[in-house]
């Protein structure tokens, strides 16, 4: 796995609000064309940091690298355009608009015209198993259909890596599992690289071939799943937890 | 242009603009915790005009004896409508209630219209044309009077949420309302409370500046924009700013009016706006958003 | 058939029917309807052509525009002084108010988006740009000042047909408005289902999630911003040259910026035929009421000698407080339903 160039390099990210130090110091690589994991307990720094990456905000010091790219403190539609798609944890659909609308607005910068993009969405609604809700309102949807329609939308914007923040929160297991499966698949089909953020641990072991494991805006451990479970560290943290 | 006739204008602009900054203050207040831009601003102040105004008529009761009467019913007023119809569209998005108040806007407005004639109406004070001198620095009775009653007010205002109980409930929602809502506190009454307190200000401040100019229904609008003006460049939901800004477009006013023509004086403050935002957008005293 | 029904909407056959019946009513409405109610028709589509350009800001982008006057009060003022001064047809000087209208637009576009401080400053701004130079315009007397400026008419001028100078009888005005209007629908339908339309209903929704999926939200909002005051401009060459005469109190009024809301408002914000029904119901209803007070007035029910002024108003800020508190979607996705006027989901 070595021998893989890392798509994503997070170096040194601090960012702190009000004077309250959300990340410190957070490094770590996503290789081409992972799965890799961002865990941790609630208030670990975890979309905060997708955030920055994402470009919502900028870090007060360190690097955010996409390849060859530096896309630290750009803008979220040109680190868009530069290929990170992204799902909201607090999901934001397009209320008033369909089903099918939300994910041809993602599919259009791709797309010469609105058909094609049109054209475009139906798959990605397809894959996610949205098809028979394509002309309902986004508004009427409910939340595990909210967060397939993230994912779907976060696809199509065509990204070379995918940032999802809690997609399958919610889910049944069976309904994770199929997730997980579609996930896979997109990898193994299409090349994309995954970051996940994720409290479901059944879907991170199955998905994730490495995890860093935030905790107060540090990193603590990271590594393969199997070495994280081990990790007294990550145990300590997690004590009492119900999610481990 | 001599240093007195400057000097004169600066400081009946300071004057006034303490009263301006109370009527920016009921402003401020609404917005900072119910986030609403109350757009019935300029007309719920006239209305206290207008009551002070028949105050004196019926009473003979000097405006600034008026101003706890008016801010009393005012209160009752912004409580009321707070509770009865603003809080009903609280789920709506933000331009729809704007709307609705610009509908409440229009209503007062032709209402007082209506009862009250479109022919401007003051009260004559026996002080209304007294004055003394500091220098050659003259200083009306009417204008000082009524910056002191809008000092009072303010202070009234600001010790209000500064060192009550009730004060400082107020400001825990408008800082998190989800918060304040966990901790127990009755998100609905306070909400009630803060617009009734902030048209309370209105109330006030137009009994105040009764002394000064007359009312007419029509001043409404053109007290609403001068409002979000102030706020602005003071910074939107930061109360002293809303002071500041308001002596600062008072005094601006004041020079536009001897060092040009006083009609253009609404052309200044705008000016002054428009700098305010190219500079410092988030307004002199506001806080930075991001 | 198929073509129209698929483009306004998807429309039922009934829609269909019913809209084109309308249609063909106002189109002959020069042989049965008198002078006065040509006044009230020119008047509803004007309103409805101020409407829809109102509607395509907050309806279709989510910016909420309270000085829209501004916009139609420069369109106005440019063409008019253009006319005036060097005798450029306004048909020509259309051009240069549309820009200039457009230019004041991305002007307070650019105050009000810049910094991503929410909705209320753009608002505030809107309003605040146009007492701004409603006052400057009160100052510049080559614009008339407060005295008002006028478009010279003779007696011929009111008779045949000149568009290039907007001079005519006022079936010529009449057509003239309905084409503008209709026009203004067709490229809002257009607009609306290309990709500006997808982005900005997006931007309406969340602009953050609109941002995530790569949509330059900053530029999209300055087209609308754009589109809507050029059509403004349009509206405004048309007021001046139907009134020829243009008084900043009257032109800048506020009452004016929300005279431009109200029909989209009772109509139904961000729907397609909003604008244009909301206008249809209010305008005649203004006049209605009008006509009723003149009525008990002149049979002495009320004092004659009773000012009124403000009743109307304060009629029409009622039936928004109505509006926004029972149907705050408007009137017109609920006509849809209950007259099957277009197929479910389509509008609303």
């Amino acid at each position: 796995m070595s021998a893989v160039a890392p798509l994503l390099r997070v170096e040194g990210v601090s960012k702190s609000f009000r004077g309250l130090l959300a990340l410190n110091d957070v490094s770590f690589d996503v290789v081409e064309r992972g799965i890799a994991a961002l865990i941790g307990p609630n208030g670990a720094g975890k979309t905060t940091l997708f955030n920055v990456i994402a470009g919502v905000f900028p870090p007060d010091s360190g690097h955010v690298r996409l390849g060859e790219a530096d896309i630290t403190g750009e803008r979220p539609d040109r680190i868009c355009h530069a290929g990170i798609g992204r799902t909201f944890q607090i999901v934001k659909p397009f209320a008033q608009m369909t089903v099918l609308e939300n994910v041809t607005v993602a599919a259009l910068h791709g797309a010469g015209t609105v058909a094609e993009a049109t054209q475009s969405a139906r798959g990605f609604l397809e894959m996610l198993e949205l098809d028979t809700r394509a002309a309902q309102h986004a508004a009427n949807l409910t939340l595990p259909d909210r967060k397939r329609l993230e994912v779907a939308r976060a696809l199509a914007t065509g990204p070379r890596l995918l940032l999802l923040d809690e997609v399958m929160a919610g889910l049944r297991p069976s309904e994770t599992d199929r997730m997980v499966a579609t996930l896979r698949r997109l990898r193994d089909d299409t090349g994309l690289t995954i970051l996940l953020i994720e409290h479901v641990m059944r879907a991170v072991m199955a998905l994730s071939e490495h995890i860093t494991v935030l905790h107060h805006g540090e990193k603590i451990s990271e590594g393969t799943p199997e070495t994280i479970v081990r990790d007294p560290a990550v145990l300590e943290c997690y004590l009492g937890d119900q999610d481990l | 242009m001599d240093f007195w006739t400057l000097a004169n204008a600066v400081a009946s602009g300071l004057l006034i603009g303490l009263v301006y900054g109370l009527s920016a203050l009921g402003l401020s207040v609404i917005f900072g915790v119910i986030r609403i831009v109350n757009f019935a601003h300029g007309e719920i102040m006239v209305m206290g005009m207008f009551f002070a105004l028949l105050m004196f008529r019926w009473l003979g009761l000097d405006p600034l004896l008026s101003v706890p009467l008016a801010a009393a019913l005012m209160f009752g007023f912004g409580y009321v409508l707070q509770l009865a119809v603003v809080s009903r569209v609280s789920h709506l998005p933000e331009h729809m209630q704007f709307l609705l108040l610009a509908a409440i806007a229009i209503m007062i407005v032709s209402a007082l219209l209506l009862v009250f004639g479109p022919d401007a109406q003051g009260v004559e004070v026996d002080y209304a044309w007294d004055s003394f001198a500091v220098g050659e620095l003259i200083i009306d009775y009417p204008k000082m009077f009524a910056a002191i009653g809008a000092i009072v007010v303010a202070s009234l205002l600001l010790a209000f949420f500064k060192y009550t109980t009730t004060g400082k409930a107020i400001r825990a929602c408008a800082d998190n309302r989800m918060g304040a809502q966990v901790v127990g506190l009755n998100v609905s009454r306070l909400y009630a409370l803060t617009f009734g307190i902030g048209a309370a200000c209105l109330g006030a401040a137009g009994a105040i500046i009764l002394l000064l100019f007359e009312a007419h229904p029509y001043l409404a609008p053109g007290y609403t924009l001068l409002a979000f003006v102030i706020v602005i460049i003071g910074g939107l939901g930061s109360l002293f700013g809303a002071l500041v800004g308001g002596i600062l477009i008072g005094v601006s006013e004041a020079l536009a009016a001897v060092l040009f023509q006083p009609s253009m004086k609404t052309a200044f403050s705008f000016a002054l706006l428009i700098l305010v935002l190219l500079l410092r957008p988030q307004g002199l005293l506001g806080k930075a958003v991001r | 058939m198929t073509a129209v029904r698929r483009f306004f909407g998807p429309l039922s056959p009934a829609g269909l029917w019913l809209g084109g019946a309308f249609l063909l009513l106002l189109l002959l409405l020069p042989w049965w309807g008198g002078s006065y109610i040509m006044t009230v028709a020119t008047t509803v589509f004007y309103l409805a052509l101020v409407g829809q350009s109102w509607n395509l800001m907050l309806g279709f982008a989510g910016l909420l525009s309270i000085g829209h006057a501004l916009f139609v009060g420069i369109g106005a003022y440019t063409a008019a002084y253009l006319f005036a001064a060097v005798g450029l047809p306004p048909a020509v000087g259309v051009l240069p108010a549309i820009g200039l209208a457009v230019l004041m637009g991305l002007l307070i576009g650019y105050l009000g988006f810049r910094f991503a401080i929410g909705g209320v400053y753009f608002a505030l701004l809107t309003i605040a740009f146009a007492e701004f130079v409603r006052v400057v315009i009160d100052h510049v007397s080559w614009l008339g000042a407060t005295e008002g400026f006028f478009l010279k008419v003779s007696e011929a001028d009111r008779h045949g047909i000149d568009l290039a100078n907007l001079r005519g009888a006022p079936e010529m005005y009449y057509y003239l408005i309905m084409a503008l209007a209709l026009g203004a629908l067709v490229l809002c339908r257009y607009l609306l289902r290309s990709r500006l339309g997808y982005y900005w209903q997006a931007i309406r929704d969340d602009a953050g999630a609109a941002e995530a999926l790569g949509v330059n939200v900053l530029r999209y909002k300055m087209y609308a911003v754009a589109i809507s005051s050029g059509m403004a401009g349009v509206a405004g060459v048309f007021y001046a040259f139907y009134q020829n005469s243009l008084f900043p109190e009257i032109v800048f009024n506020i009452e004016r910026s929300i005279e431009a809301t109200l029909g989209s408002i009772v109509g139904g914000v961000g729907t397609l035929f909003g604008p244009i029904f909301g206008t249809f119901i209010l305008t005649p209803l203004g006049e209605i009421v009008t006509e009723a007070i003149d009525l008990l007035k002149h049979w002495h029910v009320i004092d004659p000698e009773t000012k009124l002024d403000g009743l109307k108003l304060l009629i029409w800020g009622f039936i928004v407080v109505l509006i926004v508190l029972f149907k705050p979607k408007g009137l017109w996705p609920w006509v849809c339903v209950r007259l099957r006027l277009t197929r479910p989901e389509a509008e609303g």
